[in-house]
């Protein structure tokens, strides 16, 4: 949008150094509109601005775990990659414990213990958001939809440390009693918890896509004889792809960024486990509980920088990847219709 | 004019609280220490109420580390302030941090009240820490598994159990690190096997368990932490950048005081002297 904004700008410059004579009130009218676009331009640029500066910052912040001597010592890539021997005795394990008085600084039950989560709330998140957004959008009666929408959007508007407390308390409790986990606070209770963060967010992001499918698709499908579920399943679903696959990116940075739920909810021990009821450390929840404490230029705080780094890293790729599905399904689309 | 006017009033309205922060000392660290530094600083402020004091917890980490960095006056800690920090801290004041120990209490070892063992050895509470013992049934109790709770490392209290339990090894890193001590009770009162850490003060709701000596079981009691004969008493300390002046002296005065001493008890500490 704010190219648009730059080059309407451009274009006006260029009339009024083309245009020969005007009146002074159309030149002070002019006037007006370049002040105001070029407000409108500062404004689009204050948020690039922003991002650049913040990714500089944490990626300064984060080198220093290459060119200190101490922070390469202590967290080298292959103590944070490969397994290390942390008992005399013992196999090599991957172990996160920076504090140590010989730090271990393995990453990947980090890893695992973030995907663990986000694919949890994934799998309980995009069907329940895709499903509930089909149905208002195609067959819910008109008053039920205007009741389900605010109420869906509402959830998003609940604090995650309200999401990560109802976790803790109830569902944990629930979980345990019901299933008899031996750990309460484990990777599949966090994952939960954090779908009901997100299903708000592909729930309207795939309202809106659904809702956007042109009326002449669904009549044209009616009228050949389809009924309207076949209508709803295999042409508005599939004409509003790209926008649900962006509801569901959108879901899934909110997952593998939200830091307070599995905080709360996920036990916070770095285990390499595949189970899903075992205790699980997210990327983000480490940050948050040891970004407080460490001392600013350590090579623990350079660490903590390099696991945002990391975060940033998954989606931005992620987002990539969508991007260029959605434009190729766009294109296959649009190549179909023409 | 008159929006000129009111656009300086409302800044100046701005930088006034900026400036008022003149008398505000700033205390932060050890949750287990912040509900006694905040009853400290309440009674302290009815006295005084030209002195601001803010008392904030995060963990004995942070607030020694904020003390390095210069954002607090004192730190609250649990533990003896590490060479490394003291070192990083002369880096930045040419001089070593000042200690006072303010209260005592004992790091006690919570079960679940439904939990027939009333007593282990700290060799039992090592190995159950350490990982080599994951089974209740190896210590005298059901055929079940330990849930083993800890807290984060920014807590004292981890150091503290680290260093005087573990020997300074690592814990199991399947220890479900929570944030709080009252975290760690909550999650030991709901969980049937679970097992936690955390100042005596806080014991609610949750049984404590007696160290196992030889044959004698010790209860961590007042008389037993006061005399250091509970194997895990430790002091609470207050740090400072240099010696304490004006205001933070005249608090630290108080905190020693038998008054301040007097209210350690009361919220379930133990005095220095």
């Amino acid at each position: 949008m704010d190219r648009q904004v730059s080059m309407q700008g451009q274009g006006l410059v260029g009339m009024v150094a083309v245009a020969p004579k005007l009146s002074s009130a159309a030149r002070r009218r002019q006037l007006r509109e370049k002040v105001i676009a070029g407000v409108i331009t500062a404004m689009a640029f204050t948020g690039i601005a922003a991002l650049v500066l913040i990714l500089v910052f944490v990626a300064k912040e984060a080198l220093a775990l290459f060119l200190d001597a101490e922070a390469r010592h202590e967290a080298s890539l292959s103590k944070m990659f490969l397994p290390q021997v942390t008992r005399a005795g013992r196999p090599a394990t991957f172990m996160w414990q920076p504090v140590s008085s010989v730090p271990k600084v393995s990453m990947i039950p980090l890893f695992i213990g973030t995907l663990k989560t986000t694919l949890v709330s994934m799998v309980v998140a995009v069907p329940v958001g895709v499903a509930g957004a089909l149905f208002a959008a195609e067959f819910a009666p008109r008053r039920l939809r205007e009741v389900l929408k605010p109420t869906i959007e509402l959830l998003a508007g609940i604090p995650s440390v309200v999401l990560g407390f109802f976790v803790l308390m109830v569902l944990a409790s629930f979980m345990q009693d019901t299933f008899g986990v031996s750990s309460r606070l484990n990777a599949l209770v966090a994952g939960l918890g954090l779908s009901l963060a997100i299903v708000p967010v592909i729930f309207t992001v795939t309202e809106d896509a659904l809702t956007a499918v042109p009326r002449s698709y669904r009549e044209a499908s009616l009228a050949l004889g389809a009924t309207p579920w076949e209508t709803a399943w295999k042409v508005v679903l599939p004409a509003a792809a790209p926008g649900i696959l962006a509801a569901c990116v959108l879901g899934f940075g909110r997952a593998i960024g939200e830091t307070m739920i599995v905080l709360m909810a996920s036990g916070n021990a770095a285990i390499v486990s595949a189970s899903l009821t075992d205790s699980a450390r997210t990327l983000s929840a480490t940050i948050a509980a040891e970004m407080g404490e460490v001392v600013v230029g350590s090579p623990h705080y350079s660490l903590l920088f390099f696991l945002g780094v990391e975060l940033f890293v998954f989606t931005f790729v992620l987002n990539m990847l969508a991007t260029t599905w959605t434009r190729r399904v766009l294109k296959r689309l649009s190549g179909a219709g023409a | 004019m008159k929006t000129f006017i009111a656009s300086l009033a409302s800044l100046l309205l701005l930088v006034l609280p900026g400036s008022s922060r003149a008398g505000t000392v700033t205390v932060k660290g050890s949750d287990t220490l912040v509900i006694l530094g905040q009853r400290w600083a309440e009674e302290f402020m009815k006295k005084n109420p030209n002195t601001k004091l803010q008392v904030t917890g995060g963990g004995s980490g942070v607030g020694l580390s904020a003390l390095i960095n210069g954002t607090t006056d004192i730190a609250m800690s649990s533990r003896p302030i590490k060479d490394t920090e003291n070192q990083q801290l002369s880096a930045r004041t040419k001089a070593k941090a000042t200690e006072i120990a303010v209260a005592k209490d004992g790091v006690t070892f919570y079960v679940n009240e439904s939990n027939k063992l009333d007593a282990l050895t700290a060799e039992q509470l090592r190995d159950i820490y350490l990982g080599d013992i994951t089974n209740w049934k190896d210590v005298g109790g059901p055929d079940a598994p330990i849930v083993v709770y800890s807290r984060e490392n920014s807590s004292g209290t981890y150091v503290f159990v680290k260093d005087h339990v573990l020997k300074g090894e690592d814990y199991t890193p399947s220890a479900q690190t929570l944030p709080g001590t009252a975290a760690v009770v909550n999650a030991v009162a709901k969980e049937k096997h679970g097992i936690g850490y955390g100042g005596a003060a806080y014991a609610k709701g949750i049984k404590e368990l007696k160290v196992l000596q030889g044959k004698e079981a010790i209860a961590p009691s007042e008389a037993n932490i006061k005399s250091g004969k509970y194997p895990l008493s430790r002091e609470l300390y207050f740090y400072l950048r240099a010696r304490p002046e004006g205001e933070a002296k005249a608090f630290l005065d108080y905190i020693l005081s038998p008054e301040g001493q007097a209210l350690a008890t009361k919220v379930g500490y133990f005095p220095v002297k």
